[in-house]
């Protein structure tokens, strides 16, 4: 397969996580004993990403566009169907989980649910204190102890609060356990899915702000995983935003924002909500028509075409690459046959030809025929 | 379906192969001899070579194993030359006083349970389910045969002494003889079967019927105006039955120990006192015929009851 | 008493930072069960029974009458056993033994055949399950299909021709390995059950993500909640051994007499209960307090651990107890 990346200029030296052509494809199951089958999830095909020491990078996209699995690819918690995962410069795409174990005293994760993410019948103390137990088996259950106790002062915890059990501490305050957790080794990288989706507005601010504290005090990479722009906006250096298993749009944080080049990444930005009522009216929103397809039988050339207001016929047959455009640096790369010029806006409807066949759900369009829409198969 | 069934009935061959081919290895394969085990302690010498020849076993293994399960799959039960009859015919006669009191045990019990339990489940907390759930502990804690016991002291004994002479123990009458007396033999032995499975219906009944009354669509269906008869029963019980489903699968199982304790105690002459006599006169062909007749009864019944299953709930079919 | 979110606390000072001790989940449990006026009863009879089994040489030795020794005035000149009274409390068997000592030594083999073989089946049971739910595929396939065998086994049935094919030797380990063999599954089921549905947590995923190895995946993480199920299972296993021990000596394929059993008491009753009525009621009456004892005790534990389900008696301070837990059980998702 053809990667969709054109050639960097030199890879950057200072890349500590190095993703090149990850794919992951997960088996559909029938139930059945034999799995006859070919029919795979398409997950995350194809991705090529660098990540800098020290930067912030930002993954967007709607659910079930595979950041999280890319996520669990990055920190190996999958099998890789293909492609390659560097982690300062060292291949770790095929270790075994023996292999992996000295690799994940540098990467953490940090996970979305603070009701699930963390054992309810153990104590706080002995989940923060879990990493030492695994990696450092020598330090004896005093140190270990004022190890956890000082972690918890760094997250913003009552150190008192030690022999507490999850259940005793509110959303916002797990998360902090779950921080303090992925904080225990001294990581490099820290791979965040969704910190915060799944808090209060109010509780939000201040995960985020303790997350940018902590990665200026112990110098940490992070990838940011969210479906929310507003959050990307605020903590993110640069953006990668999916589609469907495939990045769409890699850029700066401003160049994102201000000159968006994909489409979708245009569309997604339209649905930020406006603090302004006035304003709010005012703005043209663009609304995207149809669902999101399966990924199970992802739609032909670019996945975006049958609901992008721009697409046309090269659009359903090439695949685009993901490269600079329209005068852009390599800072801003984007997958698109027909990017968005500075200040161009999208129209308001899709053109009707394009989206009337995708909603009829040919095959190859992407939508599943009783899945999605009412219409029935008639044409095919 | 026919896949989901294909693939239970698969499973269940399997199980009996298993079993078959297990209860040849204890009996066939064991040092002992097994012409001494099959003809009994007290064949002579003449009965032996009989049987030797009959099971050709002076054939080597492989050979003895596949005509064991050709006659098996035959039919042919085998003889036994301890009772001098053929099993077949041996368990012919003791089937049907089993098959009377497992059918009418497991109906009494159905009825029982499942009534007790809606009606403790309609009354949480009132009387009427404390003392349902009070009888229902206290007949799960009931061995069965203790029961059996307590009932032939006082229904039988106690009664008569007293000059009431309803109850019989001992003996069956054939219900195409006489139905009125065979029902009077099989009256306690029901109740010492049936009341223990009960309490276990009871409490499954109930705590199922709980939980699918707590559930929205109940709400909604009373919300409606349908009247709480058509919501417990149409709607409440509907849902609240599979467990009780799968609890019958599983009884099945205990069915069968419970008919070898009850026949045991009230003396009558079915398959499980036959098991029992068996095994003191060590006649291992009517052992082994048994042994493999009840795993069979109970393949069979769970594949009925899985085929039950997936028609109330079709996502079974996807196991 | 403290009765907000954290619960009473205790302060024990460690080091710099003193720390307060939270309450776990098992802990709350034990407190229901305190206050619970059934299990306290429950256990109240069972502690009864222990102390009746384990005392058994001293009832023998107040008594004056072993367990096996046959005594002439133990029976009338027709034959016909003495009833309770002045020499027998609880009256005698068919062969002149005292059926008050017999059924202490009979408490014996009840408790202990019961207790090891219902711990000996949960632990296998535990094993079994905690394996196949966590390492998935060709392992639960086969260990799976393995239980649903045994369990689809006609027990008592097989349990029968298992014991009457071994002989005398050993015949209570016998018992006991049979017992444990035919209930291992049904915990091995529920386990593996709980144990796919905890697998899939965060907390579990997070576990991997820290480089925890297998075992202590299963043992650490996963094994603590699955335990409430279990103990809950235990607490009921146990009766059902002791009555399928009992149906077996009553069948006469159990102990081997002269030691005394429930069972084989009760069957020797069946023969002479037109005339010795204690001989029947007095080891029924244990059997039957047993049974009910630890059963009332398990519905008491699940409640314990659960308490979402009305109960037949009411506990003291129920109310306020509940308020506590509803608020903590909010948060527990996991447990049962």
């Amino acid at each position: 397969m053809v990667s969709r990346s054109s050639s960097r200029p030199s890879s950057q030296p200072d890349a500590l996580v190095r993703l090149e052509g990850v794919t992951k494809h997960f088996p559909v199951r029938t139930g059945r004993l034999l799995q006859r089958s070919s029919e795979v999830v398409h997950a995350v095909d194809d991705v090529t990403l660098d990540v800098v020491r020290g930067e912030t990078v930002g993954l967007v996209g709607e659910t079930g566009c595979g950041k999280s699995t890319l996520a669990r690819c990055i920190t190996r918690l999958v099998e890789l169907t293909s492609g390659t995962v560097l982690i300062d410069g060292e291949d770790i795409s095929r270790l075994s989980r023996r292999r992996l174990r000295p690799y994940r005293r540098r990467m953490q994760m940090i996970f979305q649910d603070p009701y699930s993410s963390l054992n309810p019948r153990r104590r706080v103390g002995s989940i923060i204190g879990d990493p030492f137990i695994i990696h450092e088996p020598k330090i004896g259950s005093d140190q270990r102890k004022e190890r956890v106790q000082h972690l918890m002062e760094l997250v913003g915890l009552n150190p008192e609060h030690y022999n507490r059990f999850p259940a005793e501490f509110s959303g916002g305050q797990r998360q902090r356990i779950g921080v303090a957790r992925a904080l225990a080794l001294q990581p490099e990288l820290i791979v965040a899915d969704e910190p915060v989706s799944a808090l209060d507005v109010s509780v939000r601010a201040q995960v985020i702000n303790l997350l940018a504290d902590l990665q200026e005090e112990f110098h940490l990479t992070y990838v940011f995983i969210t479906h929310d722009l507003s959050v990307v906006r605020h903590v993110s250096d640069r953006v990668a935003v999916m589609y469907l298993g495939q990045i769409v749009e890699v850029a700066e944080r401003d160049d994102l924002y201000n000159r968006p080049r994909h489409p979708y990444t245009k569309a997604l930005q339209s649905a930020i909500p406006v603090p302004d009522p006035d304003e709010a009216d005012r703005r043209t929103r663009t609304v995207l028509g149809g669902d999101v397809p399966s990924p199970v039988d992802p739609p032909s050339g670019c996945r975006f075409h049958p609901r992008c207001p721009k697409a046309q016929a090269r659009c359903a047959e090439e695949v685009p690459v993901l490269e600079p455009r329209l005068g852009d640096s390599f800072g801003h790369t984007v997958a698109c046959h027909f990017p968005l010029s500075d200040g161009e806006k999208l129209p308001e409807a899709p053109p009707p030809g394009v989206a009337d066949i995708a909603s009829l759900g040919r095959p190859g369009t992407g939508t599943r025929g009783g899945g999605q829409s009412a219409i029935p198969r008639g044409t095919s | 379906m026919t896949r989901f069934l294909a693939r239970r009935i698969a499973f269940g061959a399997l199980v009996l192969w298993v079993v078959v081919t297990v209860v040849f290895i204890l009996y066939f394969v064991a040092p002992n001899d097994p012409a001494r085990l099959i003809a009994g302690r007290l064949a002579n010498a003449q009965t032996l070579a009989a049987v030797r020849h009959n099971l050709g076993l002076d054939q080597p293994l492989i050979v003895q194993y596949g005509h064991y399960l050709s006659r098996l799959l035959h039919g042919n039960l085998g003889y036994s030359y301890v009772g001098n009859e053929s099993v077949t015919t041996i368990i012919g006669q003791d089937l049907p006083v089993t098959a009377s009191l497992a059918a009418g045990g497991a109906l009494i019990w159905l009825i029982i349970g499942v009534t007790s339990g809606v009606l403790a489940a309609r009354r949480p907390r009132t009387l009427a389910d404390r003392s349902v759930t009070a009888f229902a502990l206290f007949f799960y804690s009931m061995p069965t045969f203790l029961l059996g016991e307590l009932f032939l002291l006082v229904f039988f004994f106690e009664l008569h002494r007293v000059g009431f002479n309803f109850f019989t123990v001992t003996g069956y009458a054939s219900i195409t003889q006489d139905p009125a007396e065979w029902a009077r033999h099989l009256i306690l032995p029901w109740f010492t079967i049936a009341l223990v499975t009960a309490s276990i219906y009871s409490r499954l009944t109930r705590g199922s019927m709980l939980d699918v009354l707590g559930e929205d669509y109940i709400r909604t269906a009373r919300a409606k105006g349908l009247t709480e008869r058509r919501v417990i029963y149409r709607h409440g019980l509907r849902a609240a039955l599979t467990p009780v489903l799968t609890e019958f699968g599983i009884d099945l199982g205990t069915l069968l120990g419970g008919v070898i304790v009850t026949e045991n105690v009230f003396g009558l002459p079915g398959l499980g006192n036959q098991l029992l006599t068996s095994i003191t006169r060590e006649d291992l062909p009517v052992i082994i015929a048994l042994v493999i007749l009840a795993s069979t009864f109970i393949v069979v019944a769970n594949i009925v009851v899985d085929a039950f299953y997936a028609v109330l709930d079709p996502r079974v079919r996807l196991t | 008493m403290n009765l907000g979110i954290g619960g009473p606390e205790a302060e024990t000072s460690v080091g710099a930072a003193t720390t307060i001790e939270g309450r776990s989940p098992s802990r709350l449990a034990f407190e229901r069960l305190r206050h619970d006026r059934a299990a306290i009863g429950s256990c109240v009879v069972i502690v009864l029974i222990i102390l009746m089994a384990v005392l058994a040489p001293v009832v023998a030795h107040l008594t004056g009458h072993g367990p096996d020794t046959q005594y002439s005035f133990g029976r009338s000149p027709a034959g016909i056993p003495v009833g309770p009274g002045r020499h027998f409390l609880l009256g005698a068997d068919e062969l002149g033994r005292d059926v008050l000592v017999r059924i202490c030594y009979g408490a014996r083999i009840s408790l202990l055949v019961g207790v090891v073989a219902s711990s000996l089946a949960t632990a296998v049971g535990v094993v079994i399950g905690l394996a196949a739910g966590y390492f998935g595929r060709v392992v639960d396939t086969i260990l799976a299909r393995f239980m649903d065998a045994v369990l689809s086994l006609p027990y008592l049935i097989f349990a029968i021709a298992l014991v009457s094919v071994v002989g005398n030797s050993d015949r209570l380990l016998v018992i006991i390995g049979v017992i444990a063999f035919f209930s291992f599954a049904s915990v091995g089921r529920i386990v593996r059950g709980q144990v796919l549905s905890v697998k899939e947590k965060e907390f579990v995923e997070a576990a991997h993500a820290l480089g925890s190895g297998d075992l202590r995946i299963m043992f650490v993480d996963i094994l603590p909640n699955v335990l409430a199920q279990v103990i809950v299972y235990l607490t009921l296993l146990i009766p059902a051994s002791i009555v399928f021990e009992a149906t077996l000596s009553f069948l006469a394929i159990g102990i081997v007499p002269p030691t005394p059993s429930w069972g084989d008491m009760l069957s020797e009753a069946l023969q002479y209960y037109q005339v010795a009525w204690w001989y029947l009621i007095f080891p029924g009456l244990a059997l039957l307090a047993t049974t009910l004892a630890f059963n009332l005790l398990g519905d008491s534990v699940r409640d314990a651990f659960d308490p979402r389900y009305n109960r037949l008696f009411t506990r003291k301070g129920a109310s306020v107890l509940t308020h506590t837990v509803l608020l903590n059980t909010a948060d527990e998702d996991s447990s049962l």
